[in-house]
C-alpha cells in the first residue's frame, strides 16, 4: 500500500526531488484563551454558553492549522482543539460507556476513567464534524488521529466484555465504521493511537487483529498509520511487521536512538515515522541536531519510506516552543532532502533507494 | 457453616471527590507537592475530615474491621519508605502492571521508624474493631531502591525492623493486614522466599493483633507459597477473583492457616458484586477446601484507590451485606 498513497501528500511546489512526508503526531497546546473559555462555558452562572464555546474552538482550529501551514507541514490538523482527554472524548460518543467519576493517576492526578455497562455501539459520528472543518480552514492534507480500540479498552473498566480482548475487538469494528464516515467525508490519513501498547506489548497480537478489523473495507489511497509511544520495543518487533498499515510511527528521539538497532533486523518492510524532536523538554532542537535524529531513520529505512514528526503529540510543551521544534523539524527536512538530491548523503548499500 | 465471617477490606481507599479538588489545590500537582509526612495545617484538616468520611462509610455498610483508609499514602504501598527521613524520593515509576505510578524510594541511609502511620491510627479514634494495614516487607523492599545497605537480604530485614518499629508507636488494634502483592508480581527464589518468610514473621511478632498476610493479583507460586506457609501468620490472603483456582491449589497441595483472608469483590472493576454472588464465592471456596475455617476475611482482592467513589462505597455494602446475608443462613 506505502508505495502509492504517499505522493497524494507531496506538495506541488515542493522545492526537491526527494520528498520525506513532515506531519504531526495529534495534540498541540491549546491558547490560554481557549482553556479559560472553556472553564467559562462550564460555570452556569456565566453568560459564555456552549454556543460561544463552539465558536471558540472553531477558532482555535483555524488558529492551529494556520500555525502547522506557516511552520511548512506537509500536512496539518487542528491540535485536537475540541477533544480533552484521548479516551474521555471517544467514551462520550459511544454508546454502552459511563462516567462514575475520577481515578487516581499518579499523586493528584485523576483521569474520568470509564467504565463499559453494554455492549458498545456506533451512535453520532464521533470525529467527521471535527475533520470538515478542519479540512476547509486548512490548505494541506489533514491527518486525523484516533485513540485505538486497544488502548479505549484497556483505560476503561470492563464490566460487560468477557475480557479486554473481546471490548477491543468490539470497539475496533466501531472504529472501522467511524473510518469509512471520514474516507466518506474525504479523509486520507489515519492515525491509530495505540499509547496502551507500549505498556503491556505482550498483547501485540490482540492489536493486529484490532488493525485487521480497522482496515477492512478501507481503500489502499487512504493512509493508515499506528503511533506507539515509547516503550521497549524489540517485545513488538518484528510481530508489528505484520500489521495491515502503511506506516509505523515511533517515539526515539526520547531515548536519544538508543533502540533505532530494533528495527533493523529483520528488514523493516512498512514506512517508518520517525520522532525527531523530544516532546518532553522545552529546549528546542537546532536544525542540526534534528538533521542528525533524521539521518537515524535512513538506518532502517531508504528516503522514499520516511515520514518525518515529533516524537508524540506535543500539546503539554508552551505553545511557541512546540511551533519552534515543528518549525526547525520541517527546515531540517527540506535541508535533508536537498543533500539526498545532491548525493550528499552516504544511505549505505543496505537501504540505497532501487 | 462454623466459619466466623469478618467484612473488611485492605485499605487505600479513594479520596472524596472534594478532598481530590480541595487537597490537589492545597499541594499541586507535580512529584515535588506529594506528602513528605511533614504537612501543613490546612492539608492536615482536609485530610481529617476525609479520614471520618472513610471510617463512616465502613460503619454504615457495616463492615467488621475499620481501616484508616491510607489516604495520605500518596505513592500507594511505598508510602511507610517514601516519607521516611532515610529516604529520598526518585523519579515516578510505574506501580505493578497498573496505570499508576508512585516516586521511587531510594533509601539512603538507616531506617528508623518515624511514627507516620500510628500517627494516621490514632487519628480515627475508633473502637475496638481496628485494623491496621502495612505493605508486607517482601513487597515494600521490592518498591524501594536500596542505595544504603548494599545487600538484598540485609536491606529486607532493614525494611522488616522499620516496619516492626512502626507497629510499636500504634494504638490497640484487633487485625494486621501485610499486603504482599510482591509475592505474585515479582516472586523471590527459594532463598528469597525463606528469607521473605522470616521478614513477615519479624513483623507479625510486633503486634498482637491477628496478622494477614495478603496477597493479589493472582496467586504465589508454589515454592514461596510453601514458605509462607512456615510463618506463624494468622491467615493468609488470596485473590480469588484474579486467580481462583491457582489459589485453591495452593490451599489444598499446601495447606492454609486456620484463618483464611478471601479476596472476593474486585477491586479493579466498577461491576459491583452482589451481596449473593459474593456470598456464592464463599460457598465455592469452602465447597472446594477441606478445611473448616476458623474465621474467613471476607474482602475486596486488591485496594481501592482504583475505583470512583461511588462504586467504592457500594463495594463496601457488598461486603458488609455478604457477611450479614451468609451468618443469617448459616
Amino acid at each position: 500500500m506505502s508505495e502509492n498513497n504517499r505522493a497524494q501528500f507531496r506538495p506541488d511546489d515542493h522545492p526537491n526531488d526527494h520528498f520525506l512526508l513532515t506531519s504531526i503526531v495529534g495534540s498541540y497546546p491549546k491558547p490560554k484563551w481557549l482553556n479559560r473559555v472553556s472553564d467559562l462555558a462550564d460555570d452556569p452562572d456565566s453568560k459564555f454558553d456552549e454556543d460561544h464555546l463552539h465558536e471558540a474552538h472553531d477558532d482555535a482550529c483555524r488558529a492551529i492549522v494556520d500555525e502547522h501551514e506557516r511552520a511548512g507541514l506537509d500536512t496539518v490538523s487542528d491540535g485536537e482543539m475540541r477533544r480533552n482527554e484521548m479516551v474521555e472524548f471517544f467514551a462520550d460518543r459511544i454508546d454502552g460507556y459511563e462516567f462514575n467519576g475520577p481515578v487516581k493517576v499518579w499523586g493528584h492526578n485523576y483521569f474520568d476513567k470509564p467504565s463499559v455497562v453494554d455492549d458498545v455501539e456506533y451512535d453520532e459520528s464521533w470525529l467527521v464534524d471535527e475533520f470538515e472543518f478542519t479540512q476547509s480552514a486548512a490548505a494541506k492534507p489533514v491527518k486525523v488521529p484516533i485513540t485505538g480500540p486497544y488502548t479505549l479498552a484497556s483505560w476503561s473498566f470492563n464490566e460487560a466484555y468477557d475480557d479486554d480482548a473481546e471490548l477491543s475487538y468490539a470497539l475496533a469494528d466501531l472504529v472501522n465504521e467511524e473510518i469509512e464516515a471520514l474516507v466518506e467525508a474525504g479523509a486520507c490519513y489515519i492515525q491509530i493511537d495505540e499509547p496502551a501498547l507500549a505498556t503491556t506489548p505482550d498483547d501485540h497480537a490482540i492489536v493486529g487483529e484490532c488493525l485487521e478489523r480497522i482496515v477492512a473495507g478501507v481503500p489502499d489511497e487512504v493512509r493508515i498509520g499506528l503511533h506507539v509511544c515509547y516503550g521497549d520495543y524489540s517485545r513488538i518487533y518484528p510481530e508489528l511487521l505484520e500489521y495491515p498499515i502503511d506506516e509505523f510511527d515511533v517515539e526515539l528521539c526520547n531515548g536519544d536512538y538508543e533502540q533505532i538497532d530494533v528495527f533493523t533486523d529483520p528488514e523493516f518492510t512498512t514506512d517508518l515515522a520517525l520522532g525527531v524532536v523530544d516532546v518532553h523538554t522545552t529546549e528546542v532542537e537546532t536544525v542540526e541536531e534534528i538533521k542528525e535524529n533524521i539521518r537515524e531513520g535512513f538506518k532502517v529505512v531508504p528516503p522514499e519510506n520516511l515520514t518525518v514528526s515529533p516524537d508524540c503529540g506535543v500539546k503539554l510543551l508552551p505553545r511557541e516552543v512546540a511551533y519552534q521544534k515543528i518549525e526547525n523539524m520541517v527546515t531540517a527536512t527540506r535541508e535533508i532532502e536537498a543533500e539526498l538530491d545532491a548525493g550528499e548523503i552516504d544511505l549505505g548499500p543496505e537501504v540505497s533507494a532501487d | 457453616m462454623m466459619t466466623e465471617l469478618v467484612a473488611t477490606t485492605p485499605g487505600l481507599y479513594p479520596l472524596p471527590d472534594w478532598a481530590k479538588d480541595e487537597l490537589a489545590e492545597l499541594k499541586g500537582h507535580q512529584k515535588g507537592d506529594l506528602i513528605g509526612g511533614d504537612e501543613g495545617p490546612e492539608i492536615t484538616d482536609a485530610y481529617d475530615r476525609a479520614r471520618t468520611e472513610a471510617v463512616d462509610a465502613q460503619v454504615d455498610a457495616g463492615l467488621d474491621r475499620v481501616v484508616e483508609g491510607q489516604l495520605r499514602w500518596d505513592d500507594m504501598l511505598a508510602h511507610p519508605l517514601t516519607i521516611n527521613d532515610a529516604v529520598e524520593t526518585g523519579g515516578i515509576v510505574r506501580y505493578y502492571d497498573n496505570n499508576n505510578f508512585y516516586r521511587d524510594p531510594q533509601v539512603r541511609g538507616e531506617l528508623t521508624p518515624s511514627g507516620d502511620v500510628g500517627a494516621e491510627l490514632d487519628a480515627v479514634g475508633a473502637d475496638g474493631d481496628l485494623q491496621a494495614v502495612l505493605p508486607g516487607p517482601y513487597s515494600l523492599a521490592d518498591l524501594a531502591t536500596d542505595e544504603h545497605y548494599g545487600d538484598d537480604a540485609d536491606f529486607l530485614d532493614a525494611v522488616a525492623d522499620l516496619l516492626a518499629g512502626e507497629i510499636d508507636a500504634f494504638p490497640a488494634h484487633e487485625t494486621l493486614f501485610l499486603l504482599e502483592p510482591s509475592l505474585v508480581e515479582a516472586p523471590p527464589d527459594d532463598d528469597t522466599a525463606a528469607r521473605a518468610s522470616e521478614a513477615i514473621d519479624r513483623v507479625a511478632a510486633a503486634t498482637d493483633a491477628d496478622v494477614v498476610a495478603h496477597t493479589y493479583w493472582g496467586a504465589v507460586p508454589e515454592k514461596p507459597y510453601a514458605h509462607l506457609m512456615d510463618t506463624d501468620v494468622d491467615a493468609i490472603g488470596f485473590d480469588f477473583v484474579a486467580d481462583a483456582d491457582a489459589s485453591l491449589y495452593n490451599i489444598n497441595e499446601y495447606g492454609t492457616k486456620d484463618q483464611i483472608a478471601m479476596g472476593l469483590v474486585d477491586g479493579q472493576n466498577t461491576l459491583v458484586e452482589s451481596p449473593e454472588t459474593v456470598r456464592d464465592r464463599v460457598e465455592w471456596v469452602d465447597e472446594r477446601t477441606h478445611t473448616d475455617f476458623e474465621r474467613a476475611y471476607l474482602t475486596s482482592n486488591t485496594e481501592l484507590f482504583y475505583l470512583p467513589v461511588n462504586k467504592f462505597e457500594a463495594k463496601l455494602e457488598a461486603l458488609g451485606d455478604a457477611a450479614a446475608l451468609a451468618e443469617v443462613d448459616a
